[in-house]
């Protein structure tokens, strides 16, 4: 039965997302909703990223802290394990896995609303292309947005490690700021834009998917947008791995 | 004119619509009617094309919409307006983007000439300076017309409309209808209605449809509903009691 759906969801998506990539019927409306996508899913989720970013970079800082105390390993140590951290691991997929829950489940219930509400069929009436208009700037916005947000959330996860351990006395501002600039490999850099810009497609995708093809009423909608989130955090998870694979051979 | 071709739609076992064929006159208010699951918006779905039929052949002229593809389809759909029985008008614009958003998204005019023709739909329907509300600002009769207003901004050839009465008060229902019929006339649209709205179809019924469990079981005007000896139409048509005493009252005379 399980895997019946998954056939029956994935031959679909397959069908539909030829739809999205049609030629705009106007630029000047793609270009606009674009911008105001882009907003609302950057913008939108600044607040949710400055503080999930803070204080994993503050646990991070005290956990290994302690792991470490009474050990041999020098205590600039910490920041270098707070910035790769942020940077390879919690700064990409941790934030992604926040933001299928924020942005994934808004952009199904926007799009599954609509289509309830035969906005969608009013749309389509008009000669409108929903499939692209609907979802194709959500795409762009996600990929413009959730690079910038994970940047930000890399950074502030190193500030977040600051602050939990250098005004409380853990260790010294001079060994954090020294761990902060030691082997540092550019190559996490790329690896965690890339994983950036995969998670991006995978929450605007599975979250546009599953609102455009919602049928039903208000509980089939916040299944819908459950399943949003749900799909987007194992697809997530699954590539990570895969290009954590692909990315450190 | 758009013309039904032996229209038959199945949703697994259950047939829904068992070959209907019908013509939706040039110029006319047209109306679907019949009781609740006999197939209806089925039929006014199938016939904007939002639903494929399984089998059959939907006409807009001389274009059978069922063998066009999707681009085709929207071609064709720049030149049908529908007013929805939600009336689906956009939460997040105000009325003035809702009307103008079929130009905006086609159309190449300035800014100035869609304004002005967002100002003319307005007062057609008599609602001029309601410009920078929001729908949830109005009340439904409003938002109706605000509709049919969104419906017509880009001069459509046919106007889909479903149950347009619905929800609303007979005073405000009888303007809308007069509304519609108005317009249609106007500017020679081919108009269908799928209502089960009586006095609709006594007024402005200019060609009626009745489906009955998925068949055309009658087909004429509102001149001929009165004085019907079809056993469906009469027991759709004058079901509650007083509506049988004013139709004896009318035959008498």
């Amino acid at each position: 039965m399980f895997s019946l759906r998954f056939l029956e969801d994935f031959g679909r998506f397959l069908l539909w997302v030829p739809q999205i990539f049609k030629k705009p019927e106007n630029w000047t409306m793609y270009y606009k909703e674009t911008i105001r996508q882009t907003y609302d899913i950057g913008i939108g989720s600044l607040f949710i990223v400055f503080i999930i970013s803070i204080f994993i970079g503050a646990v991070t800082a005290i956990q290994f802290s302690y792991q470490m105390a009474g050990t041999l390993i020098p205590n600039f140590y910490i920041g270098y394990i707070v910035r790769d951290m942020s940077i390879i691991a919690s700064a990409p997929t941790i934030t992604s896995i926040v933001l299928a829950g924020k942005v994934g489940a808004n952009i199904a219930s926007e799009i599954g609303g609509m289509r309830q509400k035969e906005h969608i069929d009013a749309m389509e009436i008009m000669g409108v292309n929903t499939s692209a208009y609907l979802v194709l700037p959500k795409i762009i916005g996600a990929v413009i947005a959730i690079p910038m947000l994970v940047t930000l959330a890399a950074l502030l996860g190193s500030l977040g490690g600051y602050i939990a351990s250098v005004p409380t006395g853990l260790f010294q501002q001079s060994d954090y700021i020294t761990g902060l600039q030691s082997f540092f490999v550019p190559w996490n850099v790329v690896m965690m834009y890339v994983k950036a810009f995969a998670f991006a497609l995978i929450i605007s995708f599975v979250s546009c998917y599953q609102g455009y093809f919602v049928k039903g009423g208000s509980i089939e909608l916040g299944e819908a947008s459950t399943r949003a989130v749900v799909v987007s955090d194992i697809l997530i998870l699954i590539a990570d791995y895969l290009l954590a694979v692909l990315l450190t051979v | 004119m758009i013309r039904a071709d032996n229209i038959f739609k199945s949703f697994g076992e259950h047939n829904v619509l068992k070959g209907i064929d019908f013509t939706f006159e040039a110029g006319k208010t047209n109306l679907i009617i019949g009781k609740s699951g006999a197939g209806k918006t089925v039929l006014l779905k199938i016939l904007v094309g939002l639903m494929e039929p399984t089998d059959g052949h939907v006409w807009y002229d001389n274009v059978d919409l069922c063998t066009l593809g999707k681009k085709e389809i929207r071609e064709i759909r720049m030149q049908v307006g529908m007013l929805f029985q939600g009336n689906a008008l956009f939460d997040s614009m105000t009325i003035e983007e809702n009307i103008r958003f079929p130009m905006d998204m086609f159309k190449t005019m300035t800014l100035k000439e869609k304004r002005q023709r967002v100002d003319f739909c307005l007062e057609r329907v008599s609602l001029e300076g309601i410009n920078k509300k929001y729908p949830s600002e109005i009340s439904g009769g409003m938002q109706k017309r605000v509709g049919i207003a969104r419906a017509f901004v880009l001069n459509p050839k046919y106007l889909f409309c479903d149950e347009p009465n619905s929800g609303l008060d007979p005073k405000t229902a009888i303007t809308i209808d007069e509304l519609i019929s108005s317009i249609t006339d106007e500017y020679n649209m081919t108009t269908i209605i799928n209502t089960h709205d009586m006095n609709s179809v006594m007024e402005i019924g200019e060609n009626i449809c009745l489906l009955s469990d998925g068949l055309l079981v009658w087909q004429g005007n509102m001149d001929m509903v009165m004085e019907t000896d079809n056993k469906e139409l009469e027991s759709f048509i004058f079901a509650s009691p007083f509506l049988q005493k004013l139709r004896k009252r009318a035959l008498s005379k």
